[in-house]
């Protein structure tokens, strides 16, 4: 496995480290103690800002950016809230941090909340994520009793309150403003933007949210620096997306997990360098969603195209998509979105009309229903490929497919429909005749989605499947 | 009778309205301490819920139906969630799904005859890497086979408790990892260092 620097789970391995007194022993809170004593709040924002932190959560926003559109009115409260709220199938990082390592976070929101001038934070953690939910609130309570908040954190005039709060099972509520009015004790009803959450958030306030693994980025920013952080990326400064951060990868790999690598690896080094290469050495990669199910899928055969060479991807002309940096931009130019980095890799045993009926299920399921494109077309979609999948379905339903699809897209409030059409539209259009094939003779029940696995898994042998078990 | 919360719950809701600029926030955190009383959130804990924060009925409702973690009716003692989502159905949450049905003699979305178990599908529970997995009440079981389940399930039945929900597996080793480059040492003033790396960067 390729060896590269690691901040973020530098405390994963040790026993307890979700306990104060083991984290601090492995450096937890020298950046918060450092900051509330030695540094300005635009100091600290200054080196959020040279940090090239793009937001972890999926979207890829510059975090620094995002700070700098806060401009309380006077008398107003400013906010900070952490999305927490990780669903996005295929997503499994920010447990891990929560889990693992509250303390990083906490001391994240610690900082960040002096830099923008918040005395309260909430943590949007969905209710599933029991564990986390448990290790937050006693390291916060921890915290309440080392006096690193409070009304005088580090000996600082700031009070600093942190608040966990729970989800109920929505998946649409790690959308900020649904999160937003979940958060004040509504249904998750994504609001209109503008205005944005820096502008009119959380109880009317000005409100920045962030990802959880965004800021628990930020007590090694301060750290180490802006400049000096953002370098650990493999991308030149100019591409400004810096830093180190957590990749997943999940299913048919070897070993999946979540690992720590910089800024700028590449999918081929995740599948087959982290994740161990594919379960079956006799069922090639067939496609990966390189960042959670709502970025489209990308096939090891297909290859960039930028002859131009004034094309920002003409560096990688001719090489496979496996073969780019995974960095917010570039995913972009190859028609795909970095999204949240956790990959979802499928070998030649899968059908991707199974594949697509099994996602579009997922996103009928969790469409709020207040925007009629999202709410009847992620059901339709759906019906259309059950229809494919069992056999009922006619060649021009493939055609409807993506006709649904692209009257989705930007019709409406938030971009739940977005991003269930682009990896509709994807999947049709780089597996159109398994599509065609499925119209003709619909699925056969050997197509299952765990053909790889299921013969092990039965007989009670994952053996290599490394899933919960021995690297 | 009208709906009440136990003392150290009512104790509890009073802590968690104090978190909150508005009372109707404490809505959703109240409904789960609802919940976890009842097992389930009953038409008398909704209106109770309502006349707590000085909100309609009809809104407190519409919170419930809203999230799918609120059970509407009664569930069995125990709720297993499998999870069926992309990930996890790669790697077996279907056959997952199918051993459990054939266990407990009921499909999801029915409680076992018995009345011990209620099974539900479940959208992605955030443990792709670690699949297939389902949720037992408050725990994750995590990298399953039917056997390993099977264990669970046993380790109930004879303790009447679950067993421990395990670390998710970590396979990086920090202790191996090289250090930053160009570390420079914490001077407190050092205008000079950020320049070093950026320098050393090809």
């Amino acid at each position: 496995m390729a060896n590269y620097p690691i901040l973020l789970s530098n405390r994963y391995t040790t026993p307890a480290a979700h306990q104060l007194a083991v984290a601090e022993k492995l450096g937890a809170y020298r950046a918060a103690r450092k900051a509330l004593t030695t540094m300005q709040p635009d100091a600290i924002k200054a080196e959020v800002k040279a940090a090239n932190i793009r937001g972890r959560g999926g979207a890829g926003f510059p975090a620094g950016m995002k700070w700098g559109f806060l401009n309380p009115k006077p008398g107003q409260d400013v906010y900070l809230v952490i999305n927490a709220d990780e669903g996005e199938p295929g997503t499994f990082k920010d447990r891990t941090l929560m889990e693992k390592d509250p303390h990083r976070l906490i001391e994240g929101c610690i900082i960040s909340m002096y830099a923008i001038g918040a005395h309260k934070c909430w943590i949007y953690v969905r209710c599933e994520l029991v564990l986390a939910i448990a290790r937050l609130e006693a390291a916060i309570a921890e915290c309440h009793a080392k006096g690193y908040l409070g009304k005088r954190p580090f000996g600082k005039e700031h009070e600093l309150q942190i608040f966990v709060h729970p989800g109920a099972g929505a998946y649409i509520c790690g959308e900020e403003t649904s999160l937003l009015n979940s958060l004040e004790g509504q249904r998750g009803e994504p609001r209109l933007k503008p205005p944005f959450p820096a502008v009119k958030g959380a109880f009317g306030m000005p409100t920045i949210v962030n990802n959880v693994e965004t800021i628990a980025s930020v007590p090694d920013v301060v750290e180490l620096g802006g400049e000096r952080w953002s370098n650990l990326s493999l991308l030149p400064p100019e591409m400004k997306d810096g830093g180190t951060r957590l990749y997943g990868v999940s299913g048919h790999v070897k070993r999946p997990g979540v690992y720590e690598a910089p800024v700028g690896i590449t999918l081929r080094e995740l599948i087959y360098d982290f994740g161990g290469g594919m379960i079956d050495p006799g069922r090639p990669l067939k496609g990966v969603i390189p960042g959670g199910s709502s970025t489209p899928v990308l096939r090891p055969e297909d290859k960039v195209h930028a002859p131009d060479p004034k094309h920002p991807m003409h560096k990688w002309h001719g090489k496979s998509h496996l073969d780019v940096p995974m960095a917010v931009d570039t995913m972009r130019n190859i028609g795909t979105m970095l999204g949240t980095c956790c990959a979802i890799v499928m070998d030649s045993s899968v059908n991707m009309v199974e594949a697509a009926r099994n996602l579009m299920h997922f996103y009928s399921h969790e469409s709020c229903g207040q925007c009629t494109p999202c709410r009847e077309g992620t059901g339709w979609l759906h019906d259309v490929l059950t229809e494919l999948c069992e056999g009922r379905g006619k060649a021009r339903d493939v055609d409807l497919l993506v006709d649904i699809a692209n009257n989705m897209m930007g019709n409406t409030i938030c971009a739940l429909a977005d991003g269930t059409a682009m990896p509709m539209l994807a999947l049709v259009r780089k597996f159109r005749a398994e599509f065609l094939a499925a119209a003709e003779k619909g699925v056969p029940e050997s197509a299952r989605l765990d053909t790889a696995v299921r013969a092990a898994l039965l007989a009670g042998t994952p053996g290599q499947l490394a899933a919960g078990g021995a690297p | 009778m009208a709906f009440t919360l136990s003392p150290e719950r009512e104790k509890k809701t009073e802590e968690i309205l104090g978190r909150y600029p508005t009372k109707r926030a404490a809505c959703i955190p109240i409904l789960h301490l609802c919940q976890e009383q009842e097992g389930w959130v009953s038409p008398e804990a909704i209106a109770y819920v309502a006349s707590r924060l000085g909100i309609s009925t009809s809104e407190v409702q519409g919170v419930v139906t809203f999230y799918t973690m609120y059970h509407q009716e009664k569930p069995g003692q125990h709720t297993i969630w499998v999870c069926r989502t992309l990930s996890c159905d790669l790697m077996g949450g279907k056959a997952i799904q199918e051993h459990l049905e054939k266990r407990l003699g009921c499909h999801a979305g029915e409680t076992s005859p018995d009345g011990r178990f209620t099974l539900k599908k479940a959208e992605c529970l955030a443990g792709c890497g670690y699949a297939p997995m389902v949720q037992i009440d408050d725990r994750f079981y995590e990298g399953l086979t039917p056997a390993k389940l099977d264990g669970v399930l046993d380790h109930l039945a004879k303790t009447g408790a679950l067993p421990v929900q395990a670390e998710t597996p970590w396979y990086q080793d920090p202790a191996t990892a090289p250090k930053i480059p160009a570390a420079a040492p914490a001077a407190p003033a050092a205008p000079a260092a950020p320049a070093a790396p950026a320098a050393a960067k090809s």
